[in-house]
């Protein structure tokens, strides 16, 4: 098997002359820019927290900015001696995350687990309980805020994104019309104009004195427009479901409710697990745009702790790219993720 | 038929059930809204913010720097708004066709017979699908602001390409007064302070059109990559039979038919490019969402500002939507519509 695939591999490689002079070119291609990459992020660079000499090599990446400020990327405006909490809880959150990754979990006491995972973390978080101290929304940041928002605006979205997606297929027109109205207008206008609608016009709905705080009105907002593509996902899904599943359920005895609840939503779900994971993907990366209304979650955090400090100014790149491996790590996980999920259904259909 | 699963016909019984909760529906969805509207309005009232599109025809009082429409401070706010949307349009048309160049080359070379050639093409997916638009827009334009040399110091790339700082500069077609056709090129040229001539280009812009083309990029690398994957073997084995060469099986045979299956999921990407690029608001380029912005912050009239973003990107959907749709017609297997 292995020798089979280094004789390909050799063939394609080297299998004529114009192949061989094209591999030689990108091999020389590459080689200089891996040699200049790891010149300027390695050999030339500089891991301590020392900007006078991050300034004195010109051509090296300045490593100590991410040294030096590693804890508020990661935290944001949250009070330093209390970061354990966000620590923890961003742990927390992450390990449920895995767990439920794993499908002999999909049981129905997952649920209320989550419901008791995020109750901690919002206790973690928020304090004013058990002798933490109270730490307003408005300092909570960084990573824990990025994973909250994405977990949190997926959760609240499925729900809908489910109800959307069965009115849209309903037999009644009026229930057709007002989803498919949501789900294509919600479609049409960018998550910006959304996050905007949430941050500007929300307020103008509450009671003067009830006024919700700007994260929980950015997830409002997050979770609606992620439910209209959430549904057409599901949507998806639905119209895969052959309909003799459910002439042979009516034929059993099922009614209505039944047939979906039992015979149709189980299949049509496992069949867009990988489209959803894709989803999750997704709106993990537009978590980034919150920063435009004032939260500042992992992006946002990194203008922050950069944007105000002139001597670690210079060195914003290694932050951009600092920040971009933890978002490239945590998307990376979730797409190989999905295509492990799509073999092992598909495993199990066959 | 309407639905698959769900469309059977319902019990007798359930019928007037079904329109008993069909008129509740409405009812809570038209009150709902109604007392949503008049709360808004009385919110807004007893905290004497005043509402309407009138500003509209105010002086905006802020200037826009670049774009095809000129725009200044003194001219009223429909015209920012235009000058806007014009710029989100000049943005959007680059980025859509590099993009599209781009992921047709990577999506070929990742299935290229070579394997250099596939793991260059794979990585470059693999890393720049994973990583926020808007993180690699603020990356580009930091790099174009903060590592290009000085205005002062401008370099020249290629014959006649100034970068810097500043923007790059670069030749341009000029005409006499009156006349049709362009009379010969301006070269941009390097001053003490900074280049001169030519047609210039804002860092923003760049790093807008480049952050976009970039990343959509590797999402159509994808879409093409399954458009040739769905191709059957025998297609390609018949051209080669037939004695065309690799690029010919391509072109003629493959393509054509992969067209088929790229053009609808194309469709989408072209339609989030444009969604996406309202995010230039985070680099400072003024296109729509910018100016809605900036408008919303002087004015106030956040629902009418929100609400000029929503239609005209609702309506820039639709017109690509209906473009998209009559080239797949054209490219559709005739007899299946």
């Amino acid at each position: 098997m292995k020798s089979e695939r280094w004789t390909r591999w050799r063939d394609e490689l080297f299998g004529s002359p114009l192949r061989s002079a094209a591999t030689l070119a990108l091999a020389a291609a590459l080689a200089w820019a891996g040699v200049h990459a790891f010149d300027w992020a390695v050999l030339q660079a500089v891991f301590r927290p020392d900007a006078p000499a991050c300034r004195a090599v010109p051509h090296g990446a300045c490593w100590g900015v991410v040294a030096e400020k590693w804890r508020p990327l990661l935290f944001g405006r949250y009070p330093y001696e209390s970061q354990w909490r966000p620590a923890v809880a961003v742990v927390l959150l992450s390990a449920m995350t895995v767990f439920s990754a794993w499908p002999r979990s999909w049981r129905w006491w997952l649920v209320p687990l989550w419901l008791a995972v995020l109750a901690l973390f919002v206790l973690l978080m928020r304090g004013g309980l058990f002798g933490l101290d109270f730490v307003p929304t408005n300092r909570w940041g960084g990573l824990p805020l990025t994973v909250a928002l994405a977990v949190v605006g997926l959760a609240l979205a499925f729900p809908l994104a489910l109800v959307l997606a069965l009115a849209r297929r309903s037999q009644w027109p009026v229930a057709r019309t007002l989803a498919t109205t949501y789900i294509e207008l919600v479609r049409g206008v960018p998550l910006i104009s959304v996050l905007f609608m949430a941050s500007f016009l929300l307020p103008l709905l509450w009671p003067a004195g009830w006024q919700p705080d700007v994260l929980v009105r950015v997830l409002m907002g997050l979770s609606l427009f992620v439910a209209a593509y959430m549904a057409e996902i599901i949507r998806g899904g639905l119209q895969a479901v052959p309909r003799g599943q459910v002439d042979a359920a009516v034929a059993l005895g099922f009614g209505r409710w039944p047939v979906q609840r039992d015979i149709v939503l189980p299949q049509a779900l496992r069949m867009v697990v990988p489209a959803l994971t894709n989803n999750v993907v997704g709106t993990l990366k537009d978590t980034s745009l919150v920063t435009v209304v004032g939260l500042f979650e992992l992006t946002g955090a990194l203008s922050l702790a950069l944007g105000g400090d002139p001597t670690w100014r210079p060195f914003y790149l290694e932050g951009y790219l600092f920040i971009a491996l933890v978002y490239w790590v945590l998307c990376f996980g979730l797409s190989r993720y999905s295509v492990w999920l799509e073999r092992r259904l598909g495993a199990g259909r066959r | 038929m309407r639905s698959g699963a769900a469309g059977r016909p319902p019990p007798r019984r359930a019928a007037w059930l079904g329109w008993a909760v069909q008129v509740l529906l409405v009812a809570a969805v038209v009150g709902g809204a109604w007392w949503l509207v008049q709360h808004a309005l009385d919110t807004l009232r007893s905290r004497g913010v005043r509402s309407g599109f009138d500003f509209l025809w105010q002086s905006a009082g802020f200037g826009i720097s670049e774009g095809w429409l000129d725009f200044d401070a003194g001219q009223p706010y429909w015209r920012a708004f235009l000058a806007g949307l014009i710029n989100t349009v000049r943005a959007a048309i680059p980025a859509a066709l590099l993009a599209v160049a781009l992921g047709t080359l990577l999506g070929i070379g990742r299935l290229a017979s070579h394997l250099l050639v596939r793991g260059i093409c794979t990585a470059y997916v693999e890393a720049v699908r994973n990583v926020p638009l808007l993180v690699q827009m603020l990356m580009l334009y930091f790099a174009f602001t903060q590592l290009l040399p000085d205005s002062t110091e401008a370099a020249e790339w290629l014959p006649g390409i100034w970068l810097s700082k500043e923007g790059l500069s670069m030749p341009w077609p000029v005409r006499e007064p009156g006349a049709f056709w362009p009379s010969g090129l301006e070269w941009p040229e390097r001053t003490a302070f900074n280049v001169t001539g030519g047609a210039a280009l804002s860092p923003e812009y760049m790093a807008v059109v480049g952050a976009l083309a970039f990343y959509t990029a590797a999402f159509v690398a994808e879409i093409v990559r399954a458009g040739i994957l769905s191709v059957s073997q025998g297609q390609k084995l018949a051209a080669q039979a037939l004695g065309l060469t690799s690029v010919q099986q391509l072109r003629i045979v493959v393509l054509p038919q992969a067209l088929r299956v790229i053009v609808p999921a194309l469709t989408n990407q072209l339609l989030s490019l444009t969604k996406n690029s309202s995010l230039a608001v985070a680099v400072g380029y003024p296109e729509l969402v910018s100016v809605a912005n900036t408008s919303l912050n002087s004015t106030g009239r956040a629902f009418e500002c929100i609400a000029v973003i929503m239609a005209v990107y609702l309506l820039l959907s639709l017109l690509i939507s209906a473009g998209m749709n009559r080239y797949n017609a054209r490219v559709a297997l005739r007899g299946w519509q």
